[in-house]
């Protein structure tokens, strides 16, 4: 029988048949934030052991300070949330990639950059979008905090088999369209509940032609889609990235292991429940306009018109334009902006930063715009300073900080890194919901390259006009 | 062992926006809020209900707003919500149940459930219903009375939701969850109870994917 990739990877690791589409999955990698004390306090409880120390694996993120001086040593810098992740790593005897390491970073960047997510492997973080490490052929997925609980004591997690959708992205990407682009120009035609209950495979010559770093960003917002899993087939550009990274397979093992990865993609003939096609050859930068993700259009376009229906969409559309502040009908391009991020777990990697820093090249942050870079882990940091990204951004004006969620989550340094009541942040990052970066904050997702054409210019902008 | 779910006998607020997300259930980023904060401490989850969709429940002054529902006093002691398409997207935070529990919700009804957000639901003892979009909307509007007069009943042993005009409609969710919600079992009581079909497995699959389990060597 044909399968697909999902029924593959989840076959294989099933435990136990709870029926009705359910199983006991064991699972391989659990990684972990520090957002994970209170798990730790119900295990403590309950009296129990955490199962496999060596298969748990922890980086703070969703807390920690982002902005330092440049004299201040990041280890001596901690708050309550990492200190906790440390004590607990300290106690069970998990890996922590801790603040100020060489190798911390946002989570699910570590466990790319580690080698620990691996085609075929299952992988449980109490993190919505751990999704994004299906890029790499592996079944990752968000758990809470109670899922999270049942992970640490038994290494394994009851789950809902998905039904299997299949996206193939066709065509050839324009000038200054990117991966995150295509992800949300997708979920702007499927919609936020698109995928709702099924897993995604993400496929086609766009993909094909991707790099990790870039399909990476596109399993990122599968969760925005509404999928808890988003998956791409493992191919040479898997294998070339996962080569030598700490935690992967060496010499025999890397032999055996490529030979499993190599079966690891849907058959020929495989169903899915549901495929879709999207040519991307026509498609602009995008930028959302609203308060989620799907509502989204490219930057030429007009802001959506809500006209007088009462229907649930229109309704929704009005409050997302009351909140966030604009004018239904008008240019999107020129409005007026406050701050820009560039940064988390959907473009806080190397290619974002080259991609951002070829714009920023040359030119200055507008007087009224607060711009920040957030490299997602410090291997990144380190690189985009040897390459000298790092001066072009703080020479342009913007400041240059240390890994994190920082203002992805409205969570960094203890909810401080935010935007203020009001103000208009264009942001690399994946959710542009109600309050997400402050308390009526009002957030634009975009792409690197488009964010800082947003810093340089003050105003909503497209990166095609400073080329 | 959470507390059994039998019966429930309640009015419903009627929230029918569609993708009302986790963060506008349980906001992260209220400096005054507990946000995140439940997501560390086991303490303080008193207070939980009070920051239950906060960005909506009050104005800049911290005053409540009364043009949103869960602030009318009619649905006040409401334990059914029935809200819109796609709820409890996005983050995985368990603070947006908890906050729904604290505040007194035991049932959700609503045309599609975020996955994440539903296991959540299990795992705390809530009820989560999908039903077709019509028929939710018919329930939402037999609901806008509120308490005391729109009484829906929930009874999960026999698979119904009876409405106030004495409708009575199906529900139906996997054999194992309403077990586990009518016995008012724990999922990692009943897996733990299994861990050694789970170690069985893991020799499996070390001998089979050696690669994948290579880690403490390395380490």
């Amino acid at each position: 029988m044909a399968l697909t990739l999902l029924d593959k990877v989840w076959q294989r690791h099933s435990v136990a048949d709870l029926g009705e589409g359910f199983h006991l999955l064991f699972v391989d990698r659990h990684l972990l934030n520090d957002l994970a004390g209170r798990g730790f306090l119900t295990l403590n409880r309950r009296g129990l052991p955490l199962r496999h120390p060596e298969l748990t694996f922890a980086a703070a993120d969703h807390t920690v300070a982002t902005l330092w001086n440049a004299q201040e040593d990041p280890r001596g810098i901690n708050n309550a949330y990492a200190k906790n992740l440390r004590e607990n790593a300290a106690t069970h005897g998990f890996r922590l990639f801790d603040v100020g390491d060489a190798d911390h970073g946002i989570v699910h960047l570590v466990a790319a950059e580690q080698g620990l997510a691996l085609p075929g492997l299952t992988i449980a973080c109490g993190d919505s979008h751990t999704c994004t490490l299906g890029a790499i052929g592996a079944l990752a997925w968000g758990i809470g905090q109670s899922e999270l609980v049942h992970v640490l004591a038994t290494q394994a997690s009851v789950q809902r088999k998905p039904g299997s959708m299949r996206i193939n992205l066709e065509g050839s990407l324009p000038e200054s369209v990117t991966a995150k682009d295509v992800i949300l120009h997708s979920i702007g035609r499927l919609g936020v509940a698109g995928a709702a209950g099924y897993a995604v495979e993400f496929a086609g010559p766009v993909i094909a032609r991707m790099s990790m770093e870039e399909r990476f960003t596109v399993c990122n917002m599968a969760v925005e889609l509404g999928a808890r899993f988003g998956l791409i087939a493992p191919d040479e550009t898997t294998f070339v990235y996962l080569a030598g990274r700490p935690y992967s397979p060496r010499d025999r093992q890397w032999d055996a292991a490529l030979q499993d990865w190599k079966s690891l993609c849907s058959d020929q003939g495989a169903e899915f429940a549901v495929e879709r096609t999207i040519d991307v050859s026509l498609i602009e930068p995008q930028i959302t306009w609203g308060t989620s993700p799907g509502q989204v259009i490219g930057i030429g376009e007009n802001i959506p018109q809500t006209g007088v229906s009462d229907g649930e969409a229109a309704n929704a559309a009005r409050a997302a334009l009351d909140y966030i502040g604009l004018t239904p009908g008008a240019p999107i391009k020129g409005t007026p902006i406050d701050m820009v991020f560039i940064g988390s777990c959907v473009n806080g990697r190397l290619s974002d930063l080259r991609e951002a820093a070829a714009v920023v090249h040359g030119r200055k942050v507008a007087p009224n715009v607060t711009a920040w870079v957030s490299p997602g882990s410090e291997p990144v940091r380190r690189a985009a300073e040897a390459e000298g990204l790092a001066d072009i951004f703080r020479g342009a004006g913007f400041k240059w900080g240390r890994p994190g969620c920082s203002m992805c989550a409205g969570s960094g340094d203890l909810m401080r890194e935010i935007a203020s009541p009001r103000q208009r942040v264009v942001s690399t990052t994946n959710r542009n919901f109600v309050g997400r970066q402050g308390p009526g904050s009002r957030t634009h997702l975009v792409s690197p390259s488009m964010a800082a054409a947003a810093a340089l210019e003050g105003c909503i902008a497209d990166v095609r006009d400073l080329r | 062992m959470a507390e059994p779910f039998t019966t429930l006998i309640s009015h419903a607020v009627p929230l029918l926006r569609d993708n009302i997300d986790t963060d506008a259930i349980s906001p992260g980023s209220r400096p005054q809020g507990l946000g995140v904060k439940t997501e560390f401490s086991e303490k303080g989850t008193s207070r939980l209900a009070e920051e239950l969709f906060a960005n909506w429940r009050y104005d800049q002054s911290g005053q409540e707003r009364h043009d949103f529902v869960f602030n009318l006093p009619q649905f006040r002691s409401a334990k059914i919500l029935i809200a819109g398409a796609n709820f409890g997207c996005g983050s995985s935070r368990e603070s947006a149940v908890w906050m729904l529990k604290e505040w007194g919700i035991r049932c959700i009804v609503a045309p599609s459930i975020a996955e994440i957000f539903t296991n959540n639901c299990f795992a705390n003892g809530l009820l989560p219903v999908t039903l077709p979009e019509t028929i939710v909307r018919e329930l939402a509007d037999e609901a806008q009375p509120g308490a005391p007069a729109a009484l829906f009943r929930v009874d999960l042993s026999a698979n119904s939701l009876v409405t106030p005009s004495g409708r009575t409609v199906g529900i139906s969710l996997p054999e194992f969850r309403r077990r586990a919600l009518l016995e008012g079992l724990d999922e990692l009581a009943v897996t733990l109870q299994d861990q050694n079909q789970i170690a069985g497995y893991l020799v499996r699959a070390r001998r089979e994917w050696p690669w994948a389990y290579q880690l403490k060597a390395l380490l």
